[in-house]
């Protein structure tokens, strides 16, 4: 293995070694020097990633890098895999990760001990989870990114965030329970952990054991659901979310969607085509879950009173919707979806930040504030002048008016922003019937997804109306916030990226499209992951 | 000897199950802890109960079906660690929260009786 291809464990060493060299500097009395370490190794993470999509991005169908921690031929030793849906991940997550991080250096990294060492943890964990090809690797990782979430999550103290922070705690350790008795239940059947093994084995599994199996697959998918927040799953996430730290949140929209990437990848993986008489297992559950969870989230965004809860609602249909087009089973829907799934996050995520600062200025020293200050004793506000960094932007509230505009239009989808593109791509694609029904009528979930999708978007509509109204004309006694060029720039970052998806929307959907063609083809995958193995074993040869 | 290990997990899940449902951090605790007991000898269990088998040795592999499932072991000594460690860290969270809230309830408040 040479030169460029070690690149693919980049996005765990790095982060790694980053954090690691953090926790040696005493955070407090460094604190310049952390916070320089964390935006240089995010960057890095940024251009990594860009690379990475790059060599993903090959003409070669489905070729991907294959990469052996310890050289031990693949069935047998851990391998990372790099294809173009987690390389498109990769870059996702560095890209939040950036915003997020100069975000938080206006204020919020103070508030706290250990952010930007559980930041980098958080990272690590989450390329980890997006890059291995192994399930109880996968384990590893989840539980890393979990732990760096729980430290995260907690950033800021105060009663709400402990409150929410224990919930958040009990219900993903569960989560881990069951995602280990479904791995070993896999285990037992089929005797191996390898994700690509596991496909090319299942369609051999005798019939007295698939029943085995398939309650293995189920518990494993409990577990993600549960992060990726599917109803009746998800009643944690959005206090959770809410009550997190802006920064942290807006981080934590990447976090549903790891358990979104994984029910995607593996119920492709293991039970797409070709994978006998458990094909297609658990698709409808998917479908029907997925489309109760855009109907709840709907509501919740119709229901929530404060920003930020707006924002966690919208995280549950965001990953509802991907979760119902993962359901249909047709090669452009995933396409559409994936379209959607990067411009949505980018879009949450931008809200989550943008969110405190409307917050701000609405009443001075906002109750995420007032939290904060109860667990730093009782000097009002002390810690909200003079420290702050960066110089104060003019013209604040126009800036923040067209970034709420922007944050909506790509959150509800409609045009001109990449929102509009991203739903009108899945649901052309969902009404289509070439894909799995030629000439026949649109199938019944074409339509549910249709509904699902138009009134979910109606209902963001309605909620952020109302809730711009409310903050930028309905109050005129409030006072204009302090917001720093540093806080404002990653809004702006993120969503010129959405704008720049819109731009560049034939070219970003060919690479989308690709993946999907690809994730519906798990073939090529088990292929280059055990036929590099081959190569691998010859090498290591004489054990 | 399966049903001896079967009637165990099962009373421990159990226990854990109701314990985890239980108002009271600290039962809570004790919930989770049961229950991953209970899945980390699932765990074991599922590489196939045996006793006496040897571990696998180079040299003399021989039949393979002889030997004791060497994966599931490496398994639950990593989920042994992982769960202790987030155990550890949840107590933390437990004794944030007793402090701040001023009770032991899960919610943080007594429920309105």
């Amino acid at each position: 293995m040479s030169g460029i291809a070690n690149l693919v464990v980049a996005p765990i060493v790095l982060p790694l070694l980053a954090g690691a060299g953090m926790l040696l500097l005493n955070g407090e009395r460094h604190r310049n020097i952390v916070a320089a370490v964390n935006v240089a190794g995010t960057v890095a993470l940024v251009c990594v990633a860009v690379i990475l999509l790059g060599m993903s991005d090959s003409d070669h169908p489905g070729i991907r890098e294959v990469y052996h921690l310890g050289d031990w031929p693949a069935p047998f030793g851990i391998v990372l895999v790099l294809d173009r849906l987690s390389a498109l991940m990769l870059l996702l997550t560095s890209i939040l990760a950036l915003a997020s991080v100069v975000f938080s250096l206006a204020r919020w990294h103070r508030k706290g001990a250990h952010f930007h060492p559980l930041f980098q943890f958080l990272l690590m964990g989450l390329n980890g989870a997006f890059l291995t090809g192994d399930l109880f690797n996968l384990f590893v990782f989840f539980e890393l990114l979990l732990a760096a979430s729980y430290g995260l999550l907690l950033h800021g103290s105060g009663l709400a965030r402990v409150k929410a922070g224990l919930h958040y705690i009990v219900v993903n350790l569960v989560a881990s329970l069951l995602f280990l008795i479904g791995v070993s239940l896999i285990y037992g059947v089929t005797g191996t952990l390898n994700m690509a093994d596991l496909s090319a084995r299942i369609p051999a599994i005798a019939a007295e054991s698939r029943g085995l199996l398939e309650a293995g697959a189920g518990m494993l998918a409990v577990a993600f659901l549960l992060k990726a927040g599917m109803w009746p799953l998800c009643f944690w996430l959005p206090t959770a979310y809410a009550a997190a730290s802006p920064p942290v949140a807006s981080i934590f929209a990447i976090m549903t969607k790891v358990g979104v990437y994984i029910i995607l990848r593996l119920s492709l993986l293991l039970f797409g085509e070709g994978s006998g008489a458990s094909a297609g297992f658990g698709s409808d559950w998917l479908l029907w879950g997925g489309v109760a969870t855009i109907a709840f989230g709907a509501i919740g965004t119709l229901a929530s009173q404060d920003t930020a809860r707006l924002g966690g609602f919208s995280v549950l249909v965001s990953s509802g919707t991907v979760l119902a087009a993962t359901g249909t089973g047709q090669v452009s829907v995933t396409g559409g979806a994936l379209f959607y799934l990067v411009s949505s996050t980018l879009g949450i995520s931008a809200f989550f930040l943008l969110a405190e600062l409307i917050e701000r200025g609405r009443e001075p020293g906002a109750d995420v504030i007032a939290v904060t200050r109860e667990a730093y004793g009782e000097d009002d506000g002390a810690d909200d002048t003079g420290e702050e960094v960066g110089t104060a932007i003019v013209a604040t509230m126009g800036l923040l008016g067209v970034a709420f505009i922007g944050c909506a239009l790509v959150i509800a989808g409609l045009p001109p922003l990449s929102g509009f593109i991203a739903k009108f791509a899945l649901l052309t694609a969902a009404l289509r019937p070439s894909d799995m029904h030629p000439g026949g009528a649109v199938p019944g979930s074409g339509w549910a997804l249709l509904l699902a999708l138009l009134v979910s978007s109606f209902a963001a509509l309605v909620a952020l109306t109302r809730a711009g109204i409310r903050s930028f004309w309905a109050s005129p006694d409030r006072t204009v916030p302090r917001v720093r060029l540093i806080e404002m720039a990653p809004i702006m970052f993120l969503l010129i990226i959405c704008a720049a998806q819109t731009v560049l929307a034939g070219p970003v959907m060919r690479f989308m499209q690709a993946t999907a063609q690809s994730l519906h083809a798990p073939a090529g995958y088990v292929n280059d992951v055990l036929e590099i193995s081959v190569r691998g074993s010859r090498k290591v040869g004489g054990e | 000897m399966e049903l001896s290990l079967a009637i165990g997990i099962g009373a421990l899940t159990a226990s854990g199950v109701w314990l985890i449902l239980r108002p009271r951090t600290f039962q809570v605790i004790i919930g989770l802890s049961l229950l991953s007991y209970a899945v980390n000898l699932f765990i074991v269990a599922m590489g196939r109960v045996r006793t006496g088998a040897p571990v696998l040795i180079a040299k003399e592999i021989g039949d393979a079906t002889k030997h004791a499932d060497p994966l599931p072991q490496a398994l639950v000594l990593t989920a042994i660690v992982i769960g202790f460690a987030t155990t550890a860290l949840f107590l933390v969270v437990l004794l944030a929260s007793r402090g701040l809230a001023r009770t032991d309830h899960v919610d943080g408040q007594e429920p309105e009786a």
